[in-house]
């Protein structure tokens, strides 16, 4: 079978008629399910793990749909079809979320079988985007396309995505499990906060090999992943990884939901006695049936389009020029770009959050002017991020300065990636039935208050993370500063984390002391800033300031009487 | 709901064990607290073991070979634990005999049911049977292995279920 790389899309795995057939049968299937409630053979109770396979949550004020974007990959025509269901099933926005999927918050139950279907007609699918079962598998955002890439994750991400997909002994787990897959030496996929992290490079014989970390997450009981394996081989990838899900299928809780994760499982048993029943599972299987084998991974791979890196020589110095007469656009390149392998090219993040804006949100409008751009200058590829933002993964440089032209007329050019204005943040009270309090009004003064780019790029690295409540979707406890909603008798209060970092050096933040009023929490934010400032030595961020000073010295300003 | 077997109704050939009863003499489906007794019982009618969810099949290694069935039990179709005791008891223990679904599953479960190595169903719910030959219909596509060794597509781990 000879393959055009050409007619496949650029970054994603193609769907073909078989996988089409499949997703086609998926909708079928849902419709029905929908039609069995609607006539009263399913109770919601029994009707509510069904949805939530398909993505379908019951929020405060109305259903959420939330779509499935394989490890953040998604084609320019994908991008249009979430723009065109923004339009006519919500009400004209979206929102990235912090797993790069889709949500979209003000969906009708009997409109769900036929967005799926929607959906479908352009290769997606809301599949497993809740539930008890293995949920999307995420990935580094600058996959395939960064400088410090030893191996492009998404072929094994594609592969786990599929070996997860209406698997039959996984779909009714303990509790949700999430598989994060980075192939760099820099972790930009928290791969230590998730049920299973896997680091992969390549083997000694050419073939990829993968560290497997596991229990790690955030949540109520934040807990840093442990090394369970280094160096499984390629082939005993799905092998290992069903030996691991079965171990918590088989042991994990199911009395209390909400210690019910991995975490608490690897936790009661201990790392080594975990390991011990992983081990022998692994040893019973026949692990013929479950090979990986390379024959496999290649077919795969095969259906990957691959983008033609072509430059001009002079691509870099074109750039380097563009920067140096144009010092608004110098900064957006220092703060919102990423080292690519080829020279000619560079990586872009799009801040979806601009000054005041809610972190994540996106409207149809912008949508369809990424997929615009992203056809112009991406090979029509566009990657959501875990930051909440979106990435134009291969851009060259000499028409850098013109996309980013672009961007800024619409309003999309915020030069605030990594900074304090790139918060993360939980959907909150605003729409979540979870949340003690609301997240996004907090996020929106943050960043409004911090505004000034100048201001930004001289505080430096500082990443914000923001949760309505203790389930901590807004990853508080992995933030340089984390935020915390919580109700004190009907009033929301917020209490501070410093230290945390899902990076390299991960890291659980740590309480610096009571809970503040909402409305003092911006002020007391701004007074940690500026105690950092004058704290810092010469080159250090936030986090190192912290790191050698503790929380002490900050206690004081967050503290301090108005 | 009658006895579910491919899809299709099946006449039911075994009684379960009355508590507080002695075993009866023909087919009889016992808790496994009581599979001591069932397996001293003399002659040669066919003996199957009901097991919990939070039981390792592994202590029925002994007692396998002398077992037709074992029923697994869904306490709440949320509970899917009986899918691993039925691919454990097909690919560690290689049983060959029955496995039988008991307890609260749901049809939408049926094909993940088969999948993992059990063959006939006997719910508790009062369904319509046609919800679930539906169900076994739904899929003509897998992703993944199962103990059904289903013929690979030639696609990454896809394999066609009929």
């Amino acid at each position: 079978m000879s393959t055009n790389t050409a007619t496949l899309p650029v970054g994603r795995y193609a769907y073909d008629q078989v996988d089409r057939t499949f997703l086609s049968q998926r909708v079928a299937q849902f419709r029905a399910q929908v039609n069995r409630r609607i006539a009263g053979d399913l109770s919601e109770d029994e009707f509510k793990p069904l949805r939530l396979m398909n993505g379908l949550y019951l929020q405060l004020h109305a259903y959420m749909l939330r779509v499935a974007i394989p490890y953040g990959m998604l084609g320019s025509d994908q991008m249009r079809e979430l723009a065109h269901i923004a339009r006519t099933y919500d009400r004209d926005y979206g929102h990235f979320t912090t797993r790069q999927n889709m949500q979209f918050n003000w969906i009708r139950l009997e409109d769900t079988p036929d967005i799926l279907q929607r959906l479908a007609d352009v290769d997606m699918h809301a599949i497993q985007t809740s539930g008890n079962c293995i949920r999307n598998v995420t990935c580094d955002e600058f996959a395939g396309a960064a400088a410090d890439e030893l191996l492009d994750p998404r072929i094994h991400a594609e592969i786990l995505r599929q070996w997860s997909t209406l698997h039959p002994e996984f779909s009714f787990l303990p509790r949700k499990f999430k598989i994060a897959i980075s192939g760099s030496p820099q972790d930009r996929v928290a791969a230590r906060f998730h049920d299973i992290g896997l680091v992969a490079r390549p083997g000694a014989q050419g073939r990829p090999v993968f560290d497997v970390f596991v229990g790690g997450g955030l949540g109520r009981t934040p807990v840093i992943g442990v090394l369970l394996r280094d160096n499984l081989p390629e082939e005993d990838l799905v092998a290992y990884l069903e030996a691991i899900v079965r171990v918590y299928n088989a042991y994990g809780r199911r009395d209390n939901m909400y210690k019910a994760r991995i975490k608490i499982l690897v936790q009661a048993l201990g790392v080594e006695t975990f390991r011990e029943k992983v081990d022998a599972e692994f040893a019973l299987m026949n692990r013929a049936d479950y090979r990986l084998d390379p024959a496999i991974v290649d077919g795969i791979r095969a259906r990957f389009g691959i983008p033609a890196l072509d430059a001009p020589a002079d691509a870099a110095d074109t750039l380097a020029a563009a920067r140096r007469t144009d010092a608004r656009f110098d900064r957006w390149v220092r703060t919102n770009t990423h080292p690519h392998r080829h020279e000619g090219f560079i990586s872009v993040v799009i801040s979806v959050k601009p000054d005041g804006g809610i972190p994540g949100d996106v409207t149809a409008d912008q949508m369809d002017l990424i997929a615009d751009l992203a056809d112009g200058w991406s090979f029509g590829e566009i990657r959501v991020t875990h930051m909440q933002n979106v990435v134009l993964g291969h851009v060259r440089k000499d028409r850098l300065h013109e996309l980013w032209q672009k961007l800024v007329a619409a309003g999309l050019g915020t030069p605030n990636i990594g900074l304090i204005g790139d918060i993360i943040a939980c959907p909150g009270l605003d729409y979540c039935s979870l949340a003690n309090a609301r997240s996004i009004p907090i996020a929106q003064k943050l960043s409004a208050r911090f505004a000034d780019p100048e201001l930004q790029e001289n505080i430096g690295k500082l990443h914000i993370n923001i949760s309505g409540c203790i389930n901590a979707c807004g990853h508080h406890h992995a933030g340089h500063i984390g935020i915390l909603g919580v109700d004190k008798r009907g009033e929301e209060f917020f209490q501070l984390t410093l230290g945390g970092s899902a990076s390299n050096d991960v890291a659980i933040g740590q309480i610096i002391g009571p809970a503040l009023p909402e409305d003092e929490t911006v002020d007391a934010i701004a007074r940690l800033v500026d105690a950092y400032l004058v704290l810092r030595n010469e080159g250090e961020e936030f986090i190192d300031t912290y790191r050698r000073l503790g929380a002490a010295s900050f206690k004081d300003a967050v503290y301090a009487p108005a | 709901m009658p006895l579910l077997e491919n899809g299709r109704i099946a006449e039911d050939r075994w009684v379960e064990a009355v508590e507080g009863a002695p075993l009866p003499d023909g087919a009889v489906i016992v808790p496994f607290a009581r599979l001591e007794e069932g397996l001293a019982r003399t002659g040669t009618a066919p003996l199957g073991v009901a097991i919990e969810p939070d039981m390792a099949v592994e202590q029925l290694r002994v007692a396998l070979p002398r077992l037709e069935l074992v029923a697994v039990t869904f306490g709440s179709f949320r509970d899917g634990r009986a899918f691993t005791q039925a691919r454990a008891l097909r690919e560690h223990l290689s049983f060959d005999g029955e496995i039988r679904a008991m307890g609260k599953p749901l049809p939408d479960q049926y094909e993940f049911m088969l999948r993992c190595g059990i063959t006939t169903v006997k719910t508790e719910r009062p369904e319509d049977v046609t919800v679930w030959q539906q169900a076994h219909e739904m899929f003509s596509v897998a992703y993944q292995p199962s103990t059904l060794h289903e013929r690979p597509q030639g696609l990454g781990l896809r394999r066609f279920l009929s």
